[in-house]
C-alpha cells in the first residue's frame, strides 16, 4: 500500500464508524414510549458490548480453557502446562527474572522518586526539575531502551568508559547474569521513577500545613521530618505507587524484547509469553503464561483499587 | 533576663537558618544528581544522533567536547528516501494511532452516558463487569483474538484495509474498559437537573447527548484522548502480535525494535530513528502535561 493509501484507509475507517452511529442514532433518536429508551439504550450500548464481548470477555476465557490443552489445542492435559512453567528449568529461571524485577522496580522507583519530590518540593526549579525526571513516561519502552542501549554498548556506552576510567575494566554487561537483568531493571526503574515523583510530590504537597508547623514548632526537620511526618502522612499513596508499578511491571516485554531479545538468561513472563505463544508456537504453554500473569496481577490489582479508594476519600 | 534572653534567642535562630541552608544545599545536591542521571543518558542519544557514522561507530558521544564533528546526515537518512527511511513507519504509527483514539473514545461516552442517564435491567451488574474487565492483562486475550481475526479473514496483506483493521480493532478493545470507568466518573459529576429539565422540555436522549453532554465532557475527552495516544503510539505488543510482521502495516515501535535487534550496518541510524520517535509524543506531553498527569493514576492498573 502507498502512504496516500493507508491514510485514506485511516479516513475510511473513522467515516464508516461514525457512519454507522450516526444512522443508529438518528434512527433511534425519535422513540420516546419505554420500549423505546430500552432500544436507545441498546444502541447506545451495542457497540461496547459487542467489542468486550468478542474482544475481549470470550478471549480471556478461551485463554484459560486453552491453558489446560496441549500445544495443538487438541488434547486435554490437566495442569501439565502450569507444571512445566514450574518445572522446566529455562522457565524457572524466567520466573526468578519476573521476581527480581517485581521485587526491585517498584521498591527502588518509588524510593527514588520519593527522596527526589521532597528535595524539590517547593524549590525553585520544582516545575522543571520534575519535568525532567518525568519525561521518559511519555516516550514508549521502546525508545528508552535504545537510549539505555548506547548506554551499555560494548566499545562506545558510558558505562564502559566510566568502569574503565575508575580501574574496573571493560565488560560485555549484556552478556552475563544475572547482572544484566538488573541493568535491564534500571531501565524501567529510571521510566517509572517520574511516575512515582508526580504521584508522591501531589500528596506532599496535600500534607496539611498544621502537622508540618506543629512538628517545626518542636524541632523536628530534615531526615525526621521525612521519617516522621512526611512518609506517615502520605503511607496510601506511597502503596498505591508500589502496586501500580507492580503491575505494569508484571507485563514488561519491551524492555527485554528490545536490548537483549530475551536472550542471556534475561527474559521474563510478558517476555516468554510472548515468545511461546507467537514465536514458538506452542499455544498451551503460552496461554497457560498468560493466564499465570494474570493470576499475579490479580490480588495486586485488588489491593491497589482498595487502596486507591482511600486515597480518594 | 529579657536583656540576654534576646541575643540567646537570635543566635539559636541563626543556627537554625544556617542549619537549614546546609540541608537545603544538601538537598540541592542531591537533587542535582539525581536529575543529571536521569537526564544523561538521553542527552547522549541526542548528541549521538547528530553525529557522523564513523565517529558513532568508533567513539562514545562525549568525545564531541574534544572532537566536535555534527551532521544532519542521520536524520536525513531517516526521514528521506534511502532504503533506511522511517517515513512509512511513521506514517503508519499515525495510521494506526488516529482511528485507535478516535473510535474507542466515541464508543465509551456513549457507553458512558447509558450508564450514567439512561434506565435498563442489568445495569449495575453491567457496569461492575465493565469495571472488572480492566484488570484483565491483554496478554490473557491475544491467542484467541489472533485466531478470531485469522478465521474473519481480517488478519493479512489481502485483508481489508491491508490489516490495519485487527490492530484499530485491539487497541480499541483493549482502551474501552477504563475509558468507560473514567468517563462515567466525569459524568457523574454532571448536575442531574441539567439532563432532567433538558428532558421535561422535550429532548430525547440522542439530542441530550450530542448537545449538552458531549460539550460538557470536552475536557474529560481531551483527558483520556491524550493517554490513549500516548498508549498506542508507544505501543509495541500489539502492533507484533495483530500485525503478524507485516511490515506494511508497523508502527514507529516496531521498525526501532528491529533496527536495534540487528546491529547490523544500520546501527549508527538508531539514535536519529528513536529521536524521530520520540518528538511526537514528547510534543504532546509537553504541551499538554496537565491532563496527561491527571489521568495517569486512575491508568496505572490499565491491562
Amino acid at each position: 500500500m502507498s502512504l496516500g493509501e493507508k491514510l485514506l484507509q485511516a479516513v475510511i475507517i473513522i467515516a464508516l464508524f461514525f457512519a454507522v452511529v450516526g444512522v443508529i442514532l438518528v434512527l433511534t433518536s425519535k422513540l420516546r414510549s419505554r420500549l423505546g429508551e430500552l432500544i436507545q439504550s441498546a444502541a447506545f450500548l451495542l457497540p461496547t458490548i459487542l467489542l468486550l464481548g468478542v474482544g475481549l470477555l470470550y478471549p480471556a476465557i478461551s485463554t484459560v480453557r486453552l491453558s489446560f490443552r496441549n500445544n495443538f489445542d487438541k488434547l486435554w492435559i490437566g495442569f501439565d502446562n502450569y507444571k512445566t512453567i514450574f518445572t522446566d528449568s529455562d522457565l524457572v529461571r524466567v520466573l526468578i527474572n519476573t521476581a527480581l524485577w517485581v521485587i526491585i522496580t517498584p521498591i527502588v522507583a518509588t524510593f527514588v522518586g520519593l527522596i527526589y519530590a521532597v528535595l524539590v518540593d517547593r524549590s525553585r526549579f520544582e516545575k522543571t526539575a520534575k519535568a525532567l525526571i518525568f519525561l521518559p513516561m511519555a516516550i514508549s519502552l521502546v525508545g528508552a531502551s535504545i537510549i539505555w542501549k548506547f548506554v551499555y554498548d560494548d566499545n562506545t556506552g558510558i558505562l564502559n568508559a566510566i568502569t574503565d576510567t575508575f580501574g574496573l575494566g571493560r565488560h560485555h554487561w549484556l552478556l552475563s547474569s544475572p547482572g544484566n537483568t538488573l541493568l535491564l531493571i534500571v531501565i524501567f526503574v529510571w521510566v517509572q521513577a517520574g511516575f512515582a515523583t508526580v504521584v508522591l510530590s501531589a500528596s506532599i504537597k496535600a500534607i496539611p500545613t498544621d502537622i508540618v508547623e506543629a512538628a517545626k514548632l518542636d524541632g523536628v526537620s530534615g531526615v525526621r521530618m521525612f521519617r516522621y511526618i512526611t512518609v506517615p502522612s502520605i503511607r496510601p499513596t506511597l502503596i498505591v505507587v508500589l502496586t501500580a508499578i507492580t503491575i505494569t511491571t508484571l507485563k514488561v516485554f519491551d524492555i527485554v524484547r528490545t536490548v537483549t531479545g530475551g536472550n542471556f538468561k534475561t527474559s521474563v513472563l510478558a517476555y516468554e509469553f510472548y515468545v511461546q505463544s507467537f514465536r514458538s508456537a506452542n499455544r498451551g504453554l503460552g496461554a497457560a503464561l498468560a493466564v499465570l500473569i494474570f493470576v499475579l496481577v490479580l490480588p495486586v490489582v485488588i489491593y491497589n483499587v482498595t487502596q486507591m479508594r482511600k486515597v480518594a476519600r | 533576663m529579657t536583656v540576654i534572653d534576646a541575643p540567646l534567642e537570635k543566635l539559636e535562630a541563626a543556627s537554625e537558618t544556617s542549619r537549614n541552608e546546609l540541608s537545603n544545599r544538601w538537598a540541592s545536591m542531591g537533587a542535582l544528581i539525581i536529575a543529571v542521571l536521569w537526564t544523561v543518558p538521553t542527552a547522549g542519544l541526542l548528541v549521538t544522533s547528530f553525529r557522523p557514522e564513523d565517529d558513532i561507530n568508533s567513539s562514545g558521544w562525549w568525545n564531541v567536547i574534544t572532537h566536535p564533528s555534527f551532521t544532519f546526515d542521520n536524520y536525513k537518512a531517516v526521514l528521506g528516501g534511502s532504503q533506511y527511511s522511517l517515513t512509512d513507519f511513521f506514517v503508519n504509527s499515525f495510521v494506526i494511532t488516529i482511528p485507535a483514539v478516535i473510535i474507542p473514545i466515541s464508543i465509551a461516552t456513549m457507553a458512558a452516558y447509558a450508564f450514567a442517564w439512561m434506565s435498563f435491567p442489568l445495569k449495575n451488574t453491567l457496569f461492575i463487569l465493565i469495571f472488572a474487565l480492566q484488570i484483565v492483562p491483554i496478554q490473557v486475550t491475544m491467542i484467541p483474538l489472533l485466531k478470531l481475526y485469522v478465521d474473519l479473514g481480517l488478519a493479512g496483506n489481502d485483508a481489508p484495509g491491508g490489516g490495519f483493521y485487527t490492530i484499530w480493532l485491539s487497541h480499541s478493545v483493549f482502551a474501552l474498559p477504563l475509558a468507560i470507568y473514567l468517563l462515567h466518573n466525569f459524568m457523574m459529576e454532571i448536575p442531574g437537573e441539567l439532563v432532567e429539565s433538558a428532558r421535561v422540555d422535550g429532548a430525547g436522549h440522542v439530542q441530550i447527548f450530542m448537545r449538552l453532554i458531549v460539550p460538557l465532557m470536552v475536557p474529560a475527552i481531551a483527558a483520556f484522548a491524550i493517554l490513549q495516544f500516548l498508549w498506542v503510539w508507544n505501543d509495541l505488543l500489539v502492533a507484533l502480535v495483530f500485525g503478524g510482521g507485516s511490515l506494511d502495516i508497523s508502527p514507529l515501535t516496531v521498525a526501532l525494535a528491529n533496527l536495534s535487534g540487528t546491529r547490523g550496518a544500520d546501527w549508527y541510524l538508531l539514535s536519529a530513528g528513536a529521536f524521530v520517535s520520540l518528538v511526537v509524543p514528547l510534543a504532546v506531553f509537553l504541551g499538554l502535561q496537565r491532563f496527561f498527569v491527571r489521568g495517569l493514576l486512575a491508568g496505572s492498573v490499565k491491562g
